[in-house]
């Protein structure tokens, strides 16, 4: 009587699916961010959101700029003050009809269309908000990075990490929104102005972030390693240190665009932003004050599209929080 | 052994910390040399300095070198310039670390980490690269490296990981490997494969390997000679079986007395009465006076120097004083 002999051994029963279920798929970081992230509700629709606004800021730049009739500086004054969705009146010339022949969202006082001027100032908030939070993380990365690596190194009686990250207290210290009010007032009224007034008052918790994480890091034993395979110092730093340093400055760099986008909006709001004739979020709204009861959309819709956006980017930045904590990181099964 | 054919050779070497406290010496006047192709174990207890002494050959350590050279090959390393240091890092010196755990960046691939030494140190294509990768993993003992190269490091054991380190270390063939606690965060068995694995990748490159450990175990299979520090020097060396058998330095005797014999298994396992000397607060003789069996009058007051016990083992121990006539009372 003879034993009956599986013929495959079962390690090769098990292959190869099992064996890398049990060994665990191979992912890259940014997939299991991704993983983690898609579970937060909220933080999705925050970032469909986004996207729909990032579409509808480069459309619209396109429409304002190429075609005619969405023009947002079209004065129609027959047709000023007209509720949203409601359709031309028959005495206007026809090269000035709006598309679609209606206005969505409505025109203020002038007759302008306020759909146009809400699609040029979709443009004007994300792009201040994206280049000023690109300026502060560059110097914030920066200062934080040279504070965090080389901070014990003196320069005379003071470290480096002193000499930086007292700069850094100071900048803190000033009332950040009356700083900026003084330099737009002083400067030309521009956009690229105010993105980088916005950008260089800013930096400040990007700095400190990525000085904490630095110092973490500095002693953390791939960088000793690294250092011992003869990698040079840059190296070290660029390749090893600031990718495992991005976390918390993602999530802050993401408020950070929401806070952007705020002050840019007040700032227009206050007459000290972009020029009038070009639309802004802000000044659509400083516009529509003064017809409150009249015309309510003419802040309603400003600032509803504040407020979302603003929203948005906050939830992204929370649900990013989330998936970057290894705490509440779930492991693939 | 005769000057010059040494390998690495450390002389005097003084390694001091600053701290609020003041400077503190952690190396206190090492010496030490390291022939082509051999094994030396450097052993001591926490603290003892060993690990100074091993990072500063590659100037790893945030203290300051005071005193001393550190000649490898004829260059001295506390002296060079970063840049060709950093050719020897990795190029001719590798190193493997006590936490393969953390020793490995999370952030990327197994194989991007290995590629990225050998592209800096031989300027191979990126092809050549990944195809050395897969030779090297091969090599450790990593069973299918084509996946494994893609992996992250939390994608893998300890065991596999320190595997993926040494590796690295010896990516470009270094004369000499510096393994700093290589097994202390591993358990037994892979500890074994680990240590059989170095012996072969030894035997087979033909380098020197510079082991720390506190495992006496380890250095009785693997290390050719054997150097025990306290606090901050030398205290006894020799070939591994002068000093395993004929250990002269009570703190050795000390040691080995403490390794739990599992044919006598005891009821208390014997430890040394006391503790280390804080580094800043050392006697002036023999930091280990306070805690050894056998002190006698000069052991407090003046550092005992090594004495040769037999040819090539010395011991830091005034007992071993050619000009002491008499016996002092052993307890």
């Amino acid at each position: 009587m003879s034993i009956p002999v599986d013929p495959v051994p079962a390690i090769e029963a098990l292959a190869p699916r099992a064996e890398a279920e049990a060994l665990g798929i191979a992912e890259t970081p940014a997939q299991q961010l991704w993983r983690t992230f898609r579970k937060d509700r909220l933080a999705m629709v925050g970032l469909y959101v986004l996207l729909g606004l990032v579409i509808v800021a480069l459309l619209g730049n396109l429409l304002t700029g190429w075609w005619v009739v969405f023009d947002p500086t079209t004065v129609r004054l027959p047709d000023k003050l007209m509720p949203p969705l409601s359709v031309p009146s028959a005495a206007l010339a026809s090269e000035l009809r709006p598309p679609f022949g209606s206005y969505p969202f409505g025109t203020d006082e002038l007759g302008r269309n306020v759909f146009a001027r809400m699609l040029q100032g979709s443009f004007v908030s994300l792009s201040v908000g994206v280049v000023a939070v690109g300026i502060s993380l560059s110097i914030g990365v920066t200062i934080g990075g040279l504070a965090g690596f080389y901070g014990q190194r003196k320069l005379g009686p003071v470290s480096i990490d002193t000499l930086l990250m007292r700069f850094t207290d100071v900048a803190l210290c000033f009332p950040t929104f009356f700083l900026i009010l003084t330099v737009v007032a002083l400067l030309p009224p521009s956009i690229y102005n105010i993105m980088i007034v916005i950008g260089i008052t800013s930096w400040m918790s990007i700095a400190r972030f990525v000085r904490a994480e630095f110092l973490a890091l500095r002693e953390q034993d791939f960088v000793t390693a690294a250092k011992a395979l003869g990698l040079p110092e840059w190296r070290i730093i660029f390749r090893h240190m600031i990718p495992n340093a991005m976390a918390p400055v993602l999530v802050s760099s993401t408020i950070n665009v929401a806070h952007a986008i705020l002050t840019e909006s007040a700032l227009s709001f206050l007459g000290f932003g972009v020029r009038p004739p070009y639309a802004t979020w802000g000044n659509i709204l400083a516009d529509g004050r003064s017809y409150i009861f009249d015309a309510p959309w003419l802040f309603l819709i400003p600032g509803g599209a504040i407020l979302v956006v603003v929203l948005a980017f906050n939830l992204v930045g929370e649900g990013l929080r989330d998936a970057l904590n290894p705490k509440l990181r779930k492991r693939a099964r | 052994m005769a000057e010059g054919s040494e390998l690495l050779s450390i002389r005097n070497l003084h390694v001091d910390f600053e701290t609020d406290a003041g400077l503190v010496p952690a190396v206190r006047g090492v010496d030490l040399s390291i022939a082509p192709g051999e094994t030396v174990a450097l052993v001591g207890e926490s603290g003892s300095g060993k690990s100074v002494t091993a990072m500063s050959v590659m100037r790893l350590i945030e203290g300051r070198i005071s005193a001393g050279s550190i000649h490898f090959q004829g260059r001295d390393l506390s002296r060079l310039p970063e840049p060709e240091l950093r050719q020897i890092r990795g190029g001719q010196v590798g190193m493997i670390f006590q936490e393969p755990m953390t020793s490995l960046n999370p952030v990327f691939t197994v194989g991007q980490q290995i590629e990225e030494v050998l592209t800096l140190h031989q300027q191979l294509s990126a092809s050549a690269a990944r195809a050395q990768t897969l030779e090297l993993l091969e090599r450790v003992g990593i069973p299918s490296p084509e996946r494994r190269r893609v992996q992250y490091p939390h994608e893998l054991s300890g065991g596999m990981k320190q595997r993926v380190m040494i590796a690295m270390a010896i990516a470009c063939r270094p004369r000499l490997l510096i393994a700093d606690e290589p097994t202390t965060a591993l358990d037994v068995t892979i500890q074994a494969q680990i240590m059989e694995l170095l012996r072969s990748l030894k035997r087979e490159f033909g380098m020197a390997v510079l082991l720390i450990t506190h495992d006496l175990g380890v250095v009785a299979h693997f290390a050719e000679r054997v150097l025990v520090m306290y606090a901050g020097k030398i205290v006894e060396q020799g070939s591994v079986r002068d000093v395993f058998k004929r250990a002269a330095h009570p703190y050795t005797q000390a040691l080995l007395g403490a390794l739990p014999d599992p044919l006598k298994p005891a009821l208390r396992l014997s430890a040394i009465p006391g503790r280390v000397p804080s580094p800043t607060m050392l006697p002036a003789g023999c930091a280990f006076c306070a805690r050894c069996a056998h002190a006698f009058e000069p052991c407090p007051t003046a550092p005992p120097a090594l004495f040769e016990v037999s040819a090539g083992h010395r011991a830091a121990c005034f007992l071993r004083d050619p000009r002491l006539t008499f016996v002092p009372t052993l307890r």
